[in-house]
């Protein structure tokens, strides 16, 4: 037995604590988490721990190995940073969400059976929706709603999945599972909607823009990186991954190029990052791997740097929009510092950790001998430096002067985005230590001159082309618009839904109403009171024609029968001649 | 208000000499990039990557694309009012 508890634990129970802690102390016990959190996970060997029967099956709440503790240590670090970042905050619903979201996420990477993995990971959402809901917005409560829903249909998909899946192996174990058979595709489907693949991936660009400022920061690292390392554990090597990966890193640069609301860029910057994981997967070598790996981990130090560069901009000018902002270094010099630091980690530029990364990827692509691939992602390189890379620090910071001077961010956002940017370039100058943590032993040398100089002129050649596109006004100009994505689907062709199914089965009710409960009985009624008086004349009018009746006569007889029929009254003759007719109708008609 | 606005600090890019600068020097870099690929010698996974100025090339065609496609193809195609979902 060994004397540290399940990280998720600690997570958890200090977020239930934080409602009943007051005052000045709150600040303290925040950070306090992720640090005791810290030092009880460095003292987690390796091997599976805390193992408890439940309903015959072994649930495993620790199966420790590099894969699982690398996350474990970023979860911890990011945590550290992002509480850092909102201790401002007096909002105890963000502060409770954001920890047991951390939690969870520690839940899901060290889960050793698909039972408390799938518990852990219907946690993720729903300790997330809150730090969407949070904002207090009519939009982000319609996004939180919309980011519920389809993370409601990944995680059917995924207990589908898994219920089949065990039932056909017998063993609840969480660990290799390959593509192969329904179950497996089932379980592949649901960690793709978590990773945000392209048609899936609207939850992330539609929700994280309308996450709270603070709130952006824990989400953008533990969804898509907890989807990144259960496709690391079950699926490496897919090859279908590669292809994923590859679009994912290509078409949403398209999308940032022109987005106006520039946490929305990062959002689809993040999906291209997680194509480069992805598709590492996908290939499934040792360095592939390792480069995925690395790359999540750098991707949400230097994903979660932006969102706060962006952050601390809204939180001191409440605007987030590329036409609203612009020259803002002018009294936010150390935030746009620390954007540009993140700016040139997550374009990959020498001596910033994107590139100790990323490379590696590239690399495992180009050993491979995948022409396309590799092609796909030297463009998604050139792409994400354009968008992220440039535009981001260049339309807020730089660009034409909004006019606005407003105070530097708030001294514990600096500090966070100042420990985040010491990482970026600490990790890209000395990628020593980060390399000594993948799960492969790391025989990869970044810093290679062809490497160094090609990567370089890649950058400033598309930086390049900025510039010129710039300057000859062609460079699309920022427009206070919304571009419509694959979410149009349930958004807009949701309500035509919602239209024609209202007017289909409300218009079949309407007719029901009209013709058959109302209509029925009064044609039913009005014939059963004249039906007798219509087959009596009907029988009576030709007998009586032939008899020579006619003309007043004839008329006199139809209205003394049918005053006669109408009120019971008919002469004893005349029913036995209509009950007659009558049983002759029957007998022919059967 | 017009006092304040000329008692308003000047910063770093407001004078057009520094911004000219920022230019020569990330031109002269673009000049020192081109000429630096002589004395590389390139280990490549495709005969592509040996092709004379690849890198240079392919980065600034990659963005012109992606700019023309984003602006001319894409922004047509996705572009709504601002209310569109409202």
């Amino acid at each position: 037995m060994i004397d540290a508890v399940p990280p998720a634990v600690i997570f958890i129970i200090g977020a239930l604590l934080v409602p009943l802690i007051k005052g000045k102390w709150k600040g303290a016990f925040l950070l306090l988490i992720p640090i005791v959190g810290f030092i009880n996970l460095i003292h987690i060997p390796e091997g599976t721990h805390w193992v408890v029967g439940f309903a015959g099956y072994d649930l495993v709440f620790g199966k420790v190995d590099r894969l699982s503790l690398i996350f474990g240590y970023i979860f911890h670090l990011i945590t550290f940073i992002a509480l850092l970042y909102a201790l401002h905050l007096k909002d105890d619903l963000q502060h409770v969400g954001g920890l047991i979201y951390a939690g969870s996420a520690l839940g899901v990477v060290f889960a050793g059976d698909l039972f408390s993995f799938f518990v852990f990971w219907e946690m993720l959402t729903v300790s997330s929706v809150l730090l969407i809901w949070a904002r207090r917005t009519k939009a982000s409560t319609g996004a939180g709603y919309r980011y519920l829903l389809i993370h409601a249909i990944g995680g059917l998909c995924l207990l589908a999945g898994i219920v089949l899946y065990v039932a056909q192996n017998g063993s609840i174990e969480f660990g290799y599972i390959g593509l192969n058979g329904l179950a497996s595709y089932l379980i592949f489907i649901g960690f793709g909607i978590n990773c945000a693949w392209p048609i899936f991936h609207p939850w992330l660009t539609d929700a994280y823009p309308e996450a709270t400022i603070t709130g952006v920061i824990f989400l953008s690292a533990f969804t898509t990186k907890t989807a990144v390392y259960a496709l690391a554990r079950a699926f490496p090597g897919t090859e279908a991954l590669i292809w994923i990966g590859a679009i994912m890193t290509g078409f949403p640069i398209f999308y940032a190029v022109i987005e106006n609301d520039l946490r929305r860029v990062l959002a689809y910057s993040l999906i291209n990052q997680v194509g480069f994981m992805v598709c590492g997967i996908g290939i499934g070598t040792a360095l592939a791997i390792n480069g995925a790996i690395a790359h999540a981990f750098n991707d949400i130090i230097f994903k979660s740097l932006l969102f706060m560069s962006m952050g601390a901009i809204m939180y001191r000018t409440g605007k987030i929009n590329g036409t609203a902002l612009g020259g803002l270094y002018r009294t936010m010099p150390l935030t746009c510092i620390f954007c540009m630091v993140g700016a040139a980690s997550i374009s990959a530029f020498p001596l910033f950790s994107g590139f100790v990364s990323k490379s590696m990827v590239m690399s495992a692509a180009g050993a491979g001998h995948l022409k396309i691939v590799w092609f796909i992602l030297l463009f998604a390189s050139a792409g994400v430096f354009h968008h992220a890379g440039i535009k981001i620090p260049f339309f807020a910071f730089f660009g034409h002067d909004s006019g606005m001077r407003p105070k530097e961010a708030p001294l514990n956002m600096l500090l966070a985005m100042g420990i985040a940017a010491f990482l970026c370039i600490f990790i890209g100058s000395y990628p020593g230590p980060l390399y000594s943590l993948l799960p492969y032993p790391v025989d990869y040398l970044p810093y290679t001159m062809p490497h160094v100089v090609g990567q370089t002129q890649i950058l400033f050649f598309s930086a390049l082309a900025f510039t010129l596109l710039l300057l000859a006004g062609i460079y699309p100009p920022e427009m206070r618009c919304v571009n419509i994505d694959v979410d149009w689907f349930y958004r807009k062709a949701g309500r035509l839904f919602c239209y024609v199914t209202d007017k289909v089965f409300n218009g079949i009710n309407a007719f029901s109403d009209r013709f058959i409960a109302r209509g029925l009985p009064r044609v039913l009624g009005r014939l059963s009171r004249h039906l007798p008086e219509i087959l009596t004349l009907g029988a009576m009018l030709p007998l009586w024609t032939a008899f020579g009746a006619k003309g007043e006569e004839l008329q006199v007889k139809i209205k003394k029968a049918r005053f006669a029929l109408e009120t019971g009254t008919a002469p004893i003759g005349i029913s036995a001649a209509v009950a007659t007719i009558f049983l002759v109708v029957i007998f022919f008609l059967i | 208000m017009e006092e304040k606005r000329d008692r308003e600090e000047k910063y770093l890019f407001d004078n057009p000499k520094n911004v000219k600068r920022l230019l020569t020097i990330f031109f002269s870099s673009l000049g020192v990039l081109l000429f630096l690929e002589i004395f590389v010698h390139k280990h490549a996974h495709f005969r592509c990557e040996e092709w004379p100025e690849f890198f240079c090339v392919y980065g600034f065609v990659a963005c012109v694309v992606l700019v023309i496609v984003a602006k001319y193809i894409l922004r047509p195609l996705v572009m709504r009012r601002e209310d569109y979902y409202d």
